[in-house]
């Protein structure tokens, strides 16, 4: 099963390859990693998606723990929680094409953020699914670029994950 | 006062209570080396190769229960270290490694003997550290101590870059009393309610067995245990690593358990109703074939690092905790409200022990004209009453030593169970008699571990350090040997030392005595002429069976209760 996992560690040099080593020296996958400050300078917020069964997750979560500079973490698939990730993509645009571009952004709530004479590029955001979504929906315009953030995920309610 | 890296590096360890650091110079190191010279409270131990600075401070601290501690060059110096960090880090001992580095300025520029030494040891010790500041020296070595002996221990590496140790610069020197951080606090008490659960679920048992690890060794638990152990009557098995955490030579130890346990031990594991599970980390070579471990127990299982717990096999009462606090409150629980273990059902399960313990696994057939090995370990154990600091090599003679030399104290028996590591047994033991220089210290290896390693018998000599080499030379390396034997239908592929050195000349010219012994008569006698020679390294090279193995076996693949027997 997916899983989304919020780490939050010291902002130390180091921290992050540890988490990466961890996660190849003994085999889990990584989907997604994504890391950086957050409103205390002295931590670093990670946020990775992975899968496996239960006591693969459960291992994964016990061994972060172990990790010196992990001050915290949580599977946040654990409560009612919001994925998000943001998608800037490159697409081939002209002629006709340029309208369609167009449409699909709005159907998609996304923005045009740079323009040439054959090109435009746009930004998304949502949960993964939605992107890939639009990708499909693009058809047969051809992409340029794609770059994704990988997923972000926060809980829902008052509460905060905090130290 | 203002003190330079080097001088505050040294302070630290003093600050620590640090009697002895094992090590090797190099230019990296050499503000640090300057320092150390000008003092005489930090003694050090020059080695021969960094791989032994690093398991002698390992068989220092396995024997102490102490922080051992390691000092060596960048480059080079570190990488030879590696084999020695990894080897602690697999048994979770404590160690703090001092590394040197090139300068600051120079780091990733390909320097002169440089190596990434963090990203090298990252995954292999339990934490690891860069200091790019003078002024951050104490707390990270403070932090590096604390790390290395609390929780489940581990080695922990301070990677020093050379002009942080600048005999120019001096900053003010304070040693922090304490140190605290959020993203470490080792659990220490286990869970009340968890620890009740446990209790009712061991009086509630008609086949109990405890399995008791290197968890009680590292915790310090070996009193508590076995007072534990009496009091309920149950049968315990000691992992290789937990070997004289209960007594060997009480009726309740059934032996070791696992690929070369004993029948008995294996046996009663595979049907037992409840097991407890006390510092042990449910490893490959003790569970064999998972799907068959223990089909009809429930388990419980204390473990300081929740890691342990549920990682190779699902237990129904975790306990998260210091052996020690949650193995007190048991016995608490026990006198305090007066639970019983049932005792037919005892009565019964005992019977049914005696009598896998009558197949008596352990025997072998002795020889008129051969040294059996397990014979040199029976009149060992003999002739040092059972009272010595036993370190060992890896392979066949680590096996025979662990079952045929019956440990009766924790930290006795020092030797290297998750690398695996041939070369740990002599400067392991070096590591030991420099805690110890009255203690009677014995390294059993074998004719293929001891030569990797070799060159430390030359450090015994500088520094008195007079322990006794019992090798089982059976041309072979045997364990290598037994599998091909096994499974590979004889085919010895490169497991025949064609050559070998004489021994006896090679002690002799290393300083030391040398005793060759060929047969089963002559063994005993030699035995005592050696530790009779109190103040002199004598090294034993005892020709032994070649055609040996070790029994029983539980193949790879089979369950604990499918054997190889004699
Ligand atoms: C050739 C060879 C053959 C081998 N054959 C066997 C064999 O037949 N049988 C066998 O048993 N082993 C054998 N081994 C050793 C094996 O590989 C493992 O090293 C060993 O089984 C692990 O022992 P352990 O479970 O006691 O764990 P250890 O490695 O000693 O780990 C200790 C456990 O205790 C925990 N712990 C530490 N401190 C505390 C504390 N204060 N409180 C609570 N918990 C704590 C740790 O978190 C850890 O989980 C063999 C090794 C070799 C090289
Ligand atoms: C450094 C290292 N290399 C290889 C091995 C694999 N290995 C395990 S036991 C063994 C043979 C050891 O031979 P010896 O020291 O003569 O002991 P014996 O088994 O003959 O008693 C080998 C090669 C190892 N454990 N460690
Ligand atoms: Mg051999």
């Amino acid at each position: 099963m997916r899983h989304i996992i919020s780490i939050l560690m010291e902002n130390e040099a180091g921290a992050l390859s540890r988490v990466a080593g961890l996660f190849s020296a003994r085999g889990y996958n990584i989907e997604s990693l994504c890391v950086a400050p957050t409103q205390d300078d002295t931590l670093s917020r990670l946020t990775l998606v992975t899968r496996g069964d239960d006591q693969i997750i459960e291992q994964i979560l016990k061994q972060l723990n172990k990790l010196i500079e992990v001050v915290k973490v949580q599977d946040i698939e654990d409560a009612p929680h919001i994925e998000r990730e943001l998608m800037l993509i490159k697409l081939q645009a002209a002629g006709a094409d340029r309208d369609e571009v167009m449409r699909l952004c709005e159907i998609f709530r996304g923005n045009i953020i740079d323009v040439t004479e054959t090109s435009y590029t746009a930004q998304l955001v949502g949960p993964g699914e939605k992107l890939d979504a639009f990708i499909e929906a693009l058809g047969r315009i051809p992409v340029i670029e794609v770059v994704r953030s990988g997923a972000l995920g926060i809980s829902r309610g008052p509460r905060g994950m905090t130290v | 006062m203002n003190l330079s890296g080097a001088e505050i590096l040294v302070r630290c360890l003093q600050e620590e209570g640090v009697e002895h650091v094992f090590g090797y110079p190099g230019g990296a190191v050499l503000h640090i080396y300057d320092a150390l010279f000008q003092q005489d409270q930090v003694k050090h131990v020059l080695v021969r190769h960094e791989q032994g600075a690093v398991h002698a401070a390992d068989g220092y601290a396995r024997a102490t229960g102490r922080t051992g501690v390691v000092l060596v060059t960048s480059g080079p110096g570190a990488t030879n270290a590696v084999t020695g960090i990894a080897t602690a880090y697999m048994d979770s001992i404590p160690l703090v490694v001092l590394t040197g580095q090139v300068p600051t300025s120079l780091i990733g520029n390909d320097a002169f003997q440089e190596v990434d030494n963090v990203g090298i040891t990252r995954p292999c010790v339990k934490h690891n550290f860069l200091v790019k500041d003078v002024n951050d020296i104490a707390e990270t070595i403070k932090k590096a101590f604390y790390i290395a002996s609390t929780g489940r221990p581990g080695p922990v590496l301070v990677d020093i870059p050379k002009d942080v140790t600048d005999p120019k610069v001096k900053v003010p020197f304070v040693y922090p009393d304490q140190i605290r951080m959020r993203s470490y606090n080792p659990t220490v008490k286990g869970h009340p309610g968890q620890i009740r659960r446990a209790v009712e679920m061991m009086l509630a048992a008609k086949r109990p067995m405890i399995y008791s690890g290197g968890g009680v060794i590292l915790g310090r638990a070996a009193e508590p245990l076995t007072r534990l152990t009496r009091q309920l009557g149950f049968p315990i098995t000691n992992t290789l690593m937990g070997l004289g955490g209960y007594p060997a030579s009480d009726r309740q130890f059934v032996g070791m358990l696992g690929m070369h346990g004993t029948y008995e031990a294996n046996m009663a594991m595979h049907h037992c109703d409840v097991l407890i599970a006390i510092g042990a980390r449910f490893d490959d070579r003790v569970t064999g074939n998972l799907a068959k471990f223990c089909p009809t127990a429930k388990i419980v299982h204390i473990d300081v690092d929740p890691a342990s717990i549920s990682k190779n096999v699902k237990v129904d009462v975790p306990i998260v905790g210091e052996v020690d606090t949650v193995l007190q409150e048991m016995i608490r629980l026990l006198e305090h409200e007066g639970g019983q273990p049932d005792g037919e059902a005892l009565k019964a399960w005992w019977a049914q022990i005696e009598e896998w313990r009558g197949m008596n696994c352990l025997r072998y057939r002795m020889s008129d004209e051969v040294i059996k090995p397990q014979y040199v370990v029976e009149k060992l154990w003999e002739i040092t009453g059972g009272d010595a600091y036993v370190t060992s090599d890896v392979g066949q003679h680590q096996m025979w030593a662990a079952q045929y030399y019956r440990f009766d104290k924790p930290n006795r028996w020092i030797n290297s169970g998750g690398l695996g590591t041939m070369g740990f047994g002599l400067p392991a033991a070096l590591g030991v008699k420099t805690a110890f220089p009255e203690a009677e210290v014995v390294c059993i290896t074998g004719e293929g571990s001891i030569q990797m390693n070799i060159q430390e018998l030359s450090t015994a000599l500088q520094y008195y350090l007079p322990v006794k080499v019992v090798s089982l030379n059976n041309r072979y390396l045997g364990m290598v040997r037994q599998w091909q034997e096994f499974f590979y239908s004889g085919r010895y592929a490169m497991s025949y030392m064609e050559a070998l050195p004489d021994f006896v000349k090679l002690a002799e010219a290393y300083g030391h005595v040398g005793m060759r012994i060929e047969k089963p008569g002559d063994v005993e006698g030699a035995l005592r002429e050696a530790f009779a020679l109190k103040d002199r390294l004598v090294f034993m090279d005892f020709q032994t069976d070649p055609t040996e193995n070790v029994y029983p076996m539980v193949p790879a693949g089979a369950g604990l209760n499918e054997m190889i027997l004699v």
